[in-house]
């Protein structure tokens, strides 16, 4: 590759890094506050799917996108509520439930969303860091949506107030161990529901990001499973929102490999460079498990680690 | 988790004529009420592949007579001998057709060997006389004729004499595409190249929408496309502020400022023979298939994006391929240099639908 | 409890015996019991969603009965389609029985499928003998299946990588492989349009049970099933497993090489999910293409969890979801749904089901005093 096919890489990474990663980004941050709390949610999928498709559907109808994310984020937090609620019950398995709310939500989504296929809705605009540079390319790649400067908002905030808040020490006993919170008196199913739901907004957003933003269309093929891949995501940020930020836009800009090299003319083998995020992320797994820093950082009431 | 994918593509590989090879013209017993049943590998209402044949489908409808039911979202598994053995069983259908590729080898053919009373037609030139039962044939039309007139319009529309692809997978009938968009192109503006992207699957609207902005950025400023659905792939390009052919349907109202012309098939030519002599009590085709000459394929009307000099070209290319004017001139080389088309074929020559290779002029890669 | 220390007379003895077949009885009910109230429930929701778009929940049900089950030709397509998931919901309960959460039987069906198609191209142009060739094509499925997901196992065991997430990545990849080579070095030349494999060719094909349409696989996943749960209930290694399962630190205290455990339930799981694969390219296709990951993993997922990972209770589960999704097409193309009805309908079955597990125990019908309660 030459200077020049670099360079196009390189902006494509970058440009990928900013579009790519938003759902990822608020899935991930949605599950990291439901992991936090001692449940995991592996129905993040649907949620994100339904949100997609409310959000899309809401902005359709009122003309204004930002409403359609408002929907989409209480669509996912309807979801993520009846998550929460079943969860509750003794003996429900929660891995299971969020495999069945992964179907039904995507289900749902499917079923009423059909109608919206065809029509356009009004999108979310984006505004470019990159334009005083003057080079079409880099304006493009360094277009932001706002909601990507949300997500990064809402990941810091969370860090802090995991770290400094009493909500976020709440929280973080609640999910390393059950029993310790209760003796405090606190309700540990209550905070558990509250943060299932409010992780299930902001996966919803995320999914209003697919389809309000990029790629900006609702039909029936539109998420590749990236709801489980921000679940993955989680685990190997150690459950650290500014962590999750960071894997978010690692795994934005590996989504963009692909199609960027076959520009510059690197055209074979496109299926694994297209399968590099998935490859990725299984090595960071393998690399990061096992160490003591992952033992440390694991909220101890969590099922899928025990 | 409806983690589902699918594909299929048409493709010809009859020796028998290609167009109107029939067996006998015997009449069917009474000309009774014809219950034809369509299945589609995806959703009806995707901008592409499955709505064109849906479109031609709803004009059945209106036919006296004629009554249609149709399944949808139905894999090339057995899901499809299923699903087209409850219509025959529980529908009473006595006419099915499969829209997709890969319904025909094995399902539709051991369908057809087991229900001999009931026709089968498939969207892909597999029907071979000496292999397959009477009861089953073929129908397609040759889309690379209206993406060549596409390359005709775009040559002429490029400022960067770069013109983008987006594709699914390489098979011969994507990279018939391919080639012809190139070849039309070049006929107008010899300096004109094309370069394509594979995404890998038939409906992947994340990597279509990386894929055409990565070909943006490459400095192609004609974006156009053969995958499933391809709003998404017009749409990012229409944002980019480049120009657009479309695919399969017509996506012009996604792109008011960039559209130039797109593919279209035109199924409704086909389904209303079939119609017609359903109710005239005659024995469908075997084999129904053409390009322009035959009135199997159709160009969008031209949007914005086409100036005066593109449309009289294009207009004057599609009255060449009504003329049955061919587009692979040879010889013509790959791009890897090796000579593949020796001489000049005729544009519904079998040989041309063994394709499996990029010409020179397009630069991209197979694997 | 009474004083039992002096031996009972004959009669009470008998008498005690007929309580212990009637005390199994009802507790056993309950796994019956309760399902199907769960079943009726989440119909009952269905039809309530039904009637608010202004369809017939009667119309609805009939269908699903004339579709799934009514007609000889929907039983036995109920049947064709609940084959594959048999196989595919062991890969699940089985590593569920010794505590792991594997998604990933859609990637090992893949490449088992894809395996077997490849072996079977030496074979065939060998002209070896078509029985022969089919067992080899369907151990090669197996073995790459156990593989496959005993990595997976060895991964969660050795350096505690979660083995859901770890599953379904190697799924991607695994999807991402077959179709580099079925596209690339392996595809079959004549046919340009889908690349596939080689076909095997008709007389190498899988065919049905005599008498029925439906093919051998059906059989094939009763077979495993049966001996799964046999293995599970009744042999030291099951004991174990389950040993494992339920405590994994108090197994390894015990000395159970509970590393070995896990590899080796993972290696079978994966086994059967490859031999999924096998049958879907020897029954069906005839070829290894993308048309193989058709979602039965997923599937198989609900159908083990559903079954509360017993592999007897698989059996009527899957055939269940066949059902389901046999008569959707009917359903979609008479009543004028989207296919997604089916999606939903699934979702909200498993979801209810799910929501049922917290009802045992608590009915007194069930409960026999002085009977210890099993969780």
């Amino acid at each position: 590759m030459n200077n020049s096919a670099y360079f196009i890489v390189l902006v494509a990474l970058i440009g990928g890094a900013l579009r790519v990663s938003t759902p990822f980004m608020f899935v991930a941050l949605g599950e990291c506050l439901t992991e936090k709390s001692g449940r995991v949610n592996l129905g993040l999928e649907g949620t994100l799917v339904l949100g997609a498709m409310s959000g899309y559907a809401i902005s359709y109808h009122s003309g204004s996108p930002w409403l359609g994310v408002l929907a989409a984020g209480c669509a996912g937090s309807v979801l993520g509520a009846m998550h929460g609620y079943i969860c509750k019950l003794p003996r429900v398995n929660d891995i299971a439930v969020g495999i069945a709310m992964m179907l039904f939500g995507t289900g749902v989504a499917f079923f009423f969303g059909k109608p919206y296929i065809q029509p356009s809705a009004p999108r979310l605009g984006s505004f470019s860091l990159g334009a005083w540079t003057g080079n079409q390319e880099i304006a493009t790649a360094l277009q932001i949506n706002p909601l990507l400067i949300v997500g990064i908002i809402v990941g810091v905030v969370m860090a802090w107030a995991f770290a400094n808040t009493k909500w976020g020490l709440i929280v973080r006993m609640t999910g390393d161990s059950a029993a310790s919170a209760r003796a405090m008196g606190v309700s540990v199913d209550l905070v558990r529901f509250l943060c299932t739901t409010a992780g299930g907004f902001l996966a919803g957003i995320g999914g209003a990001f697919l389809s309000l933003y990029y790629p900006g269309s609702w039909n029936q093929g539109l998420s590749s499973g990236q709801g489980l891949m921000a679940v993955a995501l989680v685990i190997f940020a150690r459950w650290s929102p500014i962590r999750c930020v960071i894997a978010a836009l690692l795994f934005g800009a590996a989504g963009a490999i692909g199609p960027a090299l076959q520009s510059v003319g690197i055209t074979q083998g496109y299926y694994f460079f297209n399968a590099a995020p998935y490859i990725l992320t299984l090595f960071i797994m393998i690399a990061s498990a096992g160490s003591k820093r992952a033992a440390r950082d694991v909220p101890g009431e969590l099922s899928i680690t025990k | 988790m409806s983690l589902l994918t699918f594909d299929r593509r048409t493709f010809l590989k009859a020796s028998a004529a290609s167009v109107l090879a029939t067996g006998s013209m015997a009449r069917m017993a009474q000309a009774a009420e014809a219950i034809i049943g369509i299945v589609y590998v995806g959703p009806r209402d995707d901008f592409g592949w499955n709505q064109a044949h849906a479109v031609a489908a709803k004009a059945l409808k209106s036919l006296p007579g004629v009554k249609v039911v149709e399944e949808e979202n139905v894999p090339e598994t057995d899901a499809c001998s299923k699903a087209m053995e409850s219509m025959i069983n529980l529908d009473g259908a006595n006419i099915i057709l499969g829209t997709s590729f890969g319904y025909f080898d094995p399902f539709m053919i051991d369908l057809a060997k087991k229900y001999a009373k009931v026709e089968f037609r498939h969207a892909a030139p597999l029907w071979n006389k000496d292999k397959h039962p009477m009861n089953l044939g073929s129908y397609f039309g040759y889309l690379n004729q209206a993406h060549y007139v596409d390359g005709v319009a775009a040559g002429l529309s490029t400022k960067s004499n770069k013109l983008g692809f987006v594709a699914a997978k390489p098979i011969a009938s994507v990279l018939s595409n391919i080639n012809s968009f190139m070849l039309g192109a070049k006929s107008t503006n010899p300096n004109a190249a094309v370069q394509v992207i594979f995404t890998g699957d038939w409906s992947l609207p994340v990597r279509e929408a990386e894929a055409t902005n990565a070909l943006v950025d490459a400095g192609n400023d004609v974006i156009t496309c053969h995958v499933d659905g391809p709003k998404v792939v017009i749409e990012t390009a229409e944002k980019r502020g480049v120009k657009t052919c479309g695919h399969n349907a017509s996506q012009a109202p996604l792109a008011p400022k960039g559209f130039i012309t797109g593919a279209e098939y035109k199924w409704i030519t086909i389904y209303k023979g079939y119609a017609a002599d359903l109710s005239g009590g005659k024995k469908l085709p075997n084999m129904v298939s053409g390009g322009y000459e035959a009135d199997m394929v159709q160009n969008t009307p031209f949007g914005a994006g086409a100036d005066d000099a593109a449309r009289k070209a294009a207009t004057a290319a599609i009255a060449g391929l009504k003329a049955k004017k061919p587009i692979y001139v040879g010889p013509l080389k790959d791009n890897k240099g090796n000579v593949v088309i020796s001489k000049t074929y005729d544009n519904l020559d079998p040989f041309l639908d063994q394709m499996n290779y990029l010409l020179d002029g397009v630069q991209g890669s197979i694997t | 409890m009474a004083d039992i220390a002096q031996p009972l007379p004959t009669a009470a003895i008998a008498s005690n015996q007929w309580n212990d077949l009637s005390i199994r009885i009802r507790r056993g009910a309950e796994y019956v019991v309760i399902p199907l109230l769960a079943l009726a429930i989440s119909g009952f929701l269905f039809s309530l969603l039904l009637l608010a778009l202004g369809k017939s929940p009667i119309e609805f049900f009939e269908l699903v009965e004339r579709g799934g089950f009514g007609t000889a030709f929907s039983l036995q397509n109920t049947l064709q389609r609940s084959s594959p998931l048999i196989l595919t919901a062991l890969c699940v309960a089985l590593p569920a029985r010794i505590g792991l959460v594997i998604i990933g039987g859609e990637g090992a069906l893949v490449l088992g499928g894809f395996a077997s198609a490849v072996v079977a191209i030496p074979l065939v142009l060998g002209k070896v003998s078509p029985l022969l060739t089919l067992c080899i094509m369907g151990v090669a499925g197996m073995l790459i299946g156990a593989i496959w997901i005993g990595i997976v196992g060895y991964l969660r065991y050795a350096r505690g990588v979660n083995e859901t997430i770890s599953s379904l990545l190697m799924t991607y990849i695994g999807i991402a492989i077959m179709n580099f080579f079925v596209e690339g070095s392996l595809r079959d030349l004549t046919n340009p349009n889908k690349p596939s494999t080689m076909p095997i060719g008709d007389k190498y094909m899988v065919g049905n049970i005599p008498g029925t349409e439906v093919h051998w696989g059906l059989i094939a996943g009763i077979v495993l099933s049966i001996g799964l749960y046999i293995l599970l209930s009744r042999t030291t290694f099951g004991f174990a497993v389950r040993v494992a399962g339920g405590n994994p630190r108090a197994a390894l205290a015990q000395g159970l090489p509970v590393g070995k455990l896990i590899v080796i339930c993972c290696a079978i799981a994966g086994a059967c999910a490859g031999l999924a694969g096998f049958f879907e390219v020897a029954a069906i296709q005839g070829r290894a293409n993308a048309s193989l990951a058709a979602g039965y993993g997923y599937t198989g997922i609900l159908v083990a969890f559903l079954a509360r990972h017993n592999p007897l209770a698989i059996i009527p589960v899957a055939i269940l979801f066949g059902g389901i999704v046999a008569s959707g097409g009917l359903i979609e193309r008479r009543m004028g749904l989207p296919d997604a009805t089916v999606l939903v309908l699934q979702g909200l079955t498993f979801v209810v089901l799910l929501m049922s597990e917290t009802l045992y125990g608590r009915f007194k019908i069930f409960q026999v005093r002085g009977t210890a309660d099993r969780t």
